[in-house]
This record gives C-alpha cells, structure tokens and sequence, in this order.
C-alpha cells in the first residue's frame, strides 16, 4: 500500500490508509506506537511510509502504550511534531499519561480507534475506550467517515500546536467501521497542506542553551491555579478550533461544525449520535422523513471542549431529544453522552425531554432499522414516562 | 569540562579534586534530608554530565526535593512526567533530539540524554520501560538512585531493598526477620540487554563515579550506572555517616564498585582486604533486630556474592574476613 498519496483527487482507500497518509502530508517529526487491534494498519503503514523514507521522522517502536506516549512526550519536548495511535487497552494503559501530557500542555495528536474495553475481551467497537477518558483535559473531535478522518488529523495538528492552545488533540474514528472500510476519499495536494499547515514552532523545548524544568510538582497553594489555566486553555479552544475548520472550508468546501445538524428543520423528535453511528442514522432518518414523520439528527462532533451554547441552539424547538450512547457507564445513568447532554440542557427554561438509548456495544451491529425500534420506543416512553434511566437497545435475557 | 576525555578517564585517580567542575547543575535550596546521599550522588553525576545535557527524572525522592513550583534546582534543561516512564521518556528525547538534527532544524552536536530514577522507578515500576529503552539502543545514560527502599513514601520495600533490612511494609515481627528476599540483580539485568556500558558507582568514591558518568556519556547507546545512595532517613542511619557508609558498603563488598564495557567485568575499586560486614550493618537501625543466624546469613551470602563478581572480572581475591563465632546481635552491640 506504499506510495505517494493521491493529490487533490478521488481514491478509494482504507481509512486507516488514509490517516496514515494525512500523518504523512502534515510532516509528523516523532511517532510512538505499540500495535493493538483496530489502530495496527495505521501504524503499519506509517512504518512503511517511514521506512521508506518518505516520510521524514523517526518512529519508535515502543514496549507499551504506556510508554508509546511518554516517548511521544519526550520527542514533544525536544520541540518535535508528535503522533500516536492506539485503541481500547492501549488508552486504559495511557490513561496515567493522558491526563500529565494535557498538563503539561504537549500538542500531541492522536488517533483513537475506538474500540470496547475488556472483560470480556472485544476487539470490536464502541466508545467505552475514550469515555473513560472522557476527563483526560485533550481536545476531542469524533469523526463519521474517512474523509472527515483524514481532513481533522490535519486539522488536529494546526488546532493542538496554536500556541494558544498548546494541547493534546484525539481524533476518535470507530475501530474496523470506520478504520477498515474502503471508502471514496479526496486529498489535499501537500502545497496546499504545507500552506495550511506551517512546520511546528515550539513555544518552550528541552534545550541547554535555555534551560527550563517542565513537570515541576504543585503544592496545594498553586495546584487549583495550574489546573484554572488549563481549563481556560481548553475552553477557549473552542474559538481556535472553529477558526481552523472555516479555514478548511475555505480551502476544501466541506464545513464542520461542533455539532452538525441534519434534517432537523421542524423536527419536534431529535436523534443525538456520534462517530459513525451518524451515518447510519441519516438513513434511518430519511426514511422516516419520508414516512412523514417530524424527525432529524444531530451529531456531537466536538467532544471537548463540549458545545454548551451549540448543542443548546441546536435543540431549539425539540420536544423529545433521543441521545444514542455506545458505552455504558454501569451503576450510573447509563450512557455518558446523555448524561452531559442533559447536564448541558438543564438550565433551559423550554427543553425537550431526554431519553438514553445505549446501542452496538462491543461490536453489535446498529442497522437503520435499530433507529426506527428505537423511535417507536421513545415515543412510547415520552407519553407514559420514561420507563428508565436509560435503554440498552437489543438486549437479549 | 571536556578535558577529561574518554581516553583519560582511565587515570581518574591521578586527578585532583579541584581540578574537577566547580559549576553547579544541580543548586543548592532543595529540600533533601540532612546527610542526603542521593542529593550528593546528583550533584556529583550533575558536575559530569557537563552543560550540555538534558535531564528526564522520574517521581521519587530528588524530584519532590528539588522541583516544587514554581522553584527548580536544576540548571540543566530538565522533565519530569511521571515515576514508571523515565527510560521512555528519555528515549523520546533522545529520538526527537536526533529527527530534528536530521531536518536540520537544530545543530549538531546533539546534547547529552540522562535518565535518573530511583531504585523502585527503576528496579520495580521503571523496569519495563527501561528494558525497551535499554533494547532499541537509544544514545542514552540511565542512572539509578539506589537508596534501597520507597523512601519517598515513607520507607517501604522495594525489589531493591537489602535482606533482613525493615521497612514500614517489610517490618520485622514475630514472622517475619524484616525484608525476606535478596537485593534484585539491576546491573545484572542491564547487562543481560547486551548495552555497552554499565556501572556501579557511589558519592563516597566521587573520582570513580565521575570517570564512569563521563564514560557513560561518551559511550555511544545506552549506557547505565547503578548508583548507592546512602539514605539516613530510611537506613536509620546518624546524618554524619552517609559518606562513610558508602565507603564501608565497598569495603565489606556489599556494594562493589565495578564497570562493565561490552559485557566484561572490571572492578574498579578493589579493597585489599574485605571487611567483615557488620561493620557495615551495625551503623544502621534498619538491621538493628538481627541476630546472628541472619548476619551469618547475610555474610556467607555478601561473599559468594562477591566471589562470583571476581571471576567475573578475573581479579585477584582480596583477605576475606575471619566469620566470627561469637553470639553478636548489632543491638547487643550497638
């Protein structure tokens, strides 16, 4: 699968090809990677486009995830544009990492495929990998397709490395639904990518002649301050972020916003997803447009920083929002989408009512026909009463 | 700095002590306990890694003394991330240094990489990640603080802690004589991955320590130094003593002070005669409880021990002490 990336055209591709590709055509310095199931190929293929040499960097072929991103925090140090990749296991083993790589403020980018979390043991998808990592301080986009895979790792690393931002970025894409489908997918020429996207400028590196001390340790007088400030740093990320993406539009035509909209013009009943739940979603919802019914979608794209103000617009005139979650927080409220949508929904005064639909756990397959199930049930509940705190869709027992 | 090159240093005893660095990396306004080893072992391994050099540390002991925001006692460019990663770390660096020299976007030559963590960062938790960095040949130096316990935590067992010394989690008891396994192997284990260089070293025998810091530096690939860090605090030993301590641990051969270059053993400090090692343990609270089957124990166990390092290193057998018979306990004696 080596070569040159198609330029500017249309090509059929694996996903997982092509976020190797858009690794490639953002000049990533430093990668550390550790092979684990959904994420290898695009690993894989980053080995081969370096060994090639046509990629220029260095890739470390780590002992651990664990390590994967620690090495990835020291080659962010020494001032180097940074990629990682991984899955499931391999975010729970990083997990201590996340949280000190935001901290210390690395604008490492890395693919998630997401993929269930063990016991039992599932190589298949869904999202419990990165919600519980749901606090870990990164930027979070999810992704519905390969094309908007490849086109935000791009746009990852020019929204982690503003110095404004400075922070680490995740690009979720569904582990083997998305990772390894072939898909229709247009590229960038790398002018245009190199006039996008200029060579990475660290604010602060490790270097003798300015020597600096990075991971000093906080007592309580100054923890709460250091923690305020990333907070701020993600938060007003949220404008960077919008920024980077008009300036995609401008240049490929295709717009994304932190949470799309599809169908919703009069729709009394809303659909929430995420990922490539979204598209399968959309069939469902045209079909049942057709059957004349007041339905649409909505589709959470940013995940941190969350869209309060857009999610709270986009909801406007809804009488029922159906939140489809695909991890279960268990013990708890159910799904942990829902549970900030309705946080996030609260405060209005005219809201529609919420219910929690948890679908395609571990790989099951979500069909059009599961939406439609699902659409029938919530209507149910909205009359009577919600028959819980949350439904997990086509469970058998 | 740099007179000292690698062809010298093999004369490190015809130098004097001043004609060693008097710059400071590693400051004075730390928090370390009084009698602080460890902070003497930084200062030393600091002064020879030179200026041009930078520092991955994991958590332990010489982070927490020497790096509360939003002071620093490190002059040297310096990271800490967290405590099981520091070889990792430091191989990121290492590799980022080396891609950003090859883009040209930095020059040559590159600085020095040192790791450093303590014993249970290195010998417990760190043991994994250092394996992988010590593995795939990174162009760096790892140094271990070995103070032979999680002093940092308040004093419990590590894989690194000396038979039949207490800690808080190996505490003696009714069942128990106090740590109840043998001091893991680390330099062994760095040997096994086949890297140029490793060493034992220690603050009390400064000039020994800063030829193999300077070695370790030159040496291209990973190199590794095991370094005694006498700990007051956890050893229950007077404040006054740490240097001697450290002097007294080569002298009873506890702790040789050796070098391994491509696999072959060299003592570098060779006592001509071993003392018995009571007259290590005896200073130290932490062996207070010992009766004599277990100093005997650890006494047979220090010289086969050693024993096998000399043929190892193909030296000549030093005086070996006379195993006394008397009923000593170090409490009687203390």
């Amino acid at each position: 699968m080596s070569g040159q990336p198609a330029s500017a055209r249309r090509v059929g591709m694996e996903v997982s090809i092509a976020v190797s590709y858009a690794v490639q055509m953002a000049r990533a310095e430093a990668i550390a990677a550790y092979p684990i199931t959904p994420q290898t190929h695009i690993v894989e293929h980053l080995s081969s486009l370096v060994a090639n040499g046509e990629l220029e960097a260095e890739f470390i072929n780590v002992e651990s995830e664990h390590s994967a991103l620690s090495a990835c925090i020291g080659m962010s140090a020494a001032g180097a544009r940074t990629y990682t990749a991984t899955s499931a296991q391999g975010l729970a083993l990083m997990h201590e990492i996340l949280f000190i790589t935001s901290g210390m403020r690395f604008p490492i980018v890395m693919t998630v495929a997401n993929r269930a979390l063990s016991a039992p043991l599932s190589i298949w998808n869904d999202h419990s990998d990165i919600m519980a990592a749901r606090d870990i301080g990164w930027i979070q986009v999810f992704v519905k397709n390969g094309q908007e895979a490849y086109d935000h790792t791009l746009m990852a690393f020019k929204i982690a490395e503003h110095p404004e931002v400075l922070l680490p970025t995740i690009v979720n894409l569904d582990g083997f639904i998305l990772s390894h489908v072939v898909e229709a997918l247009e590229f960038l020429s790398q002018e245009d990518v190199d006039a996008f996207l200029p060579p990475y400028q660290p604010k602060y590196r490790l270097d003798p002649k300015k020597p600096v001390t990075m991971g000093a340790f906080a007592m309580p007088e100054i923890y709460t301050e250091v923690k305020y400030a990333h907070q701020v740093a993600l938060s007003n990320s949220y404008g960077h972020i919008l920024r980077v993406w008009d300036e995609w539009a401008g240049l490929t035509g295709r717009h994304y916003r932190p949470v799309e909209s599809y169908l919703t013009e009069d729709a009394r009943i809303l659909f929430l997803t995420m990922g490539s739940l979204t598209e399968v979603a959309e069939v469902a919802v045209e079909e049942m447009r057709a059957q004349g019914l007041p339905v649409g979608l909505l589709s959470l794209r940013l995940w941190r920083p969350f869209p309060f103000d857009a999610l709270r617009e986009a909801v406007k005139g809804a009488e029922l929002l159906i939140v489809c979650d695909r991890a279960l927080s268990a013990g708890g409220p159910g799904g942990p989408v829902h549970s900030e949508v309705r946080n996030c929904l609260y405060p209005l005064e005219t809201k529609p009512a919420t219910v929690n639909y948890i679908i395609g756990l571990g790989g099951r397959d979500v069909p059009p026909k599961a939406f439609h199930d699902i659409l029938a049930r919530a209507r149910q509940e909205a009359e009577s009463g919600p028959t819980g705190e949350f439904f997990l869709y086509g469970v058998r027992g | 700095m740099d007179k000292f090159g690698f062809a010298q240093s093999q004369k490190f005893d015809t130098y004097a002590s001043r004609l060693l660095p008097r710059e400071e990396y590693f400051t004075s306004g730390h928090r370390s306990c009084q009698g602080c080893g460890e902070a003497l072992a930084v200062r030393w391994v600091c002064k020879a890694i030179g200026k041009d050099a930078i520092i991955a540390h994991a958590t332990g002991c010489m982070e927490i003394v020497s790096s509360g925001m939003p002071q620093t006692s490190w002059m040297h460019p310096w990271i800490h991330v967290a405590f099981e990663n520091t070889a990792a770390v430091a191989a990121g660096i290492e590799t980022g240094l080396k891609i950003l020299a090859r883009k040209g976007k930095i020059p040559e030559p590159l600085p020095a990489v040192v790791a450093m963590g303590g014993d249970g960062g290195t010998s417990d938790i760190g043991l994994q990640a250092l394996s992988g960095a010590l593995e795939r040949g990174h162009n760096f130096t790892y140094v271990c603080w070995d103070n032979e316990a999680y002093m940092n935590t308040g004093i419990q067992r590590s894989s690194s802690t000396p038979y039949g010394a207490m800690t808080t989690t190996s505490p003696p008891g009714k069942r128990s004589i106090g740590q109840a396994t043998w001091k893991k192997n680390m330099v062994a284990i760095a040997v096994a991955h086949g890297i140029p260089y490793v060493a034992t070293a220690s603050p009390s025998y400064v000039f020994d320590l800063y030829f193999k810091v300077r070695k370790a530096i030159e040496t291209p690939g990973p190199a590794y130094i095991h370094v005694l860090s006498v700990c007051p605090t956890g050893w229950r030993s007077a404040t006054d003593l740490s240097v001697r301590l450290g002097r007294l641990a080569v002298e009873t051969g506890v702790f040789p002070l050796y070098e391994v270059v491509n696999g072959r053993y060299r003592l570098t400090v060779q006592p001509p005669k071993l003392r018995p090692v009571i007259d290590y343990l005896k200073p130290q609270g932490r062996f207070r409880h010992l009766r004599k089957p277990e100093l005997d124990l650890i006494q047979r166990q220090t010289l086969a021990a050693y024993e096998l390092l000399l043929a190892k290193c193909q030296a000549p057998y030093p005086e070996f002490p006379v195993l006394s018979h008397e009923e000593e306990t170090i409490a009687e004696g203390a």
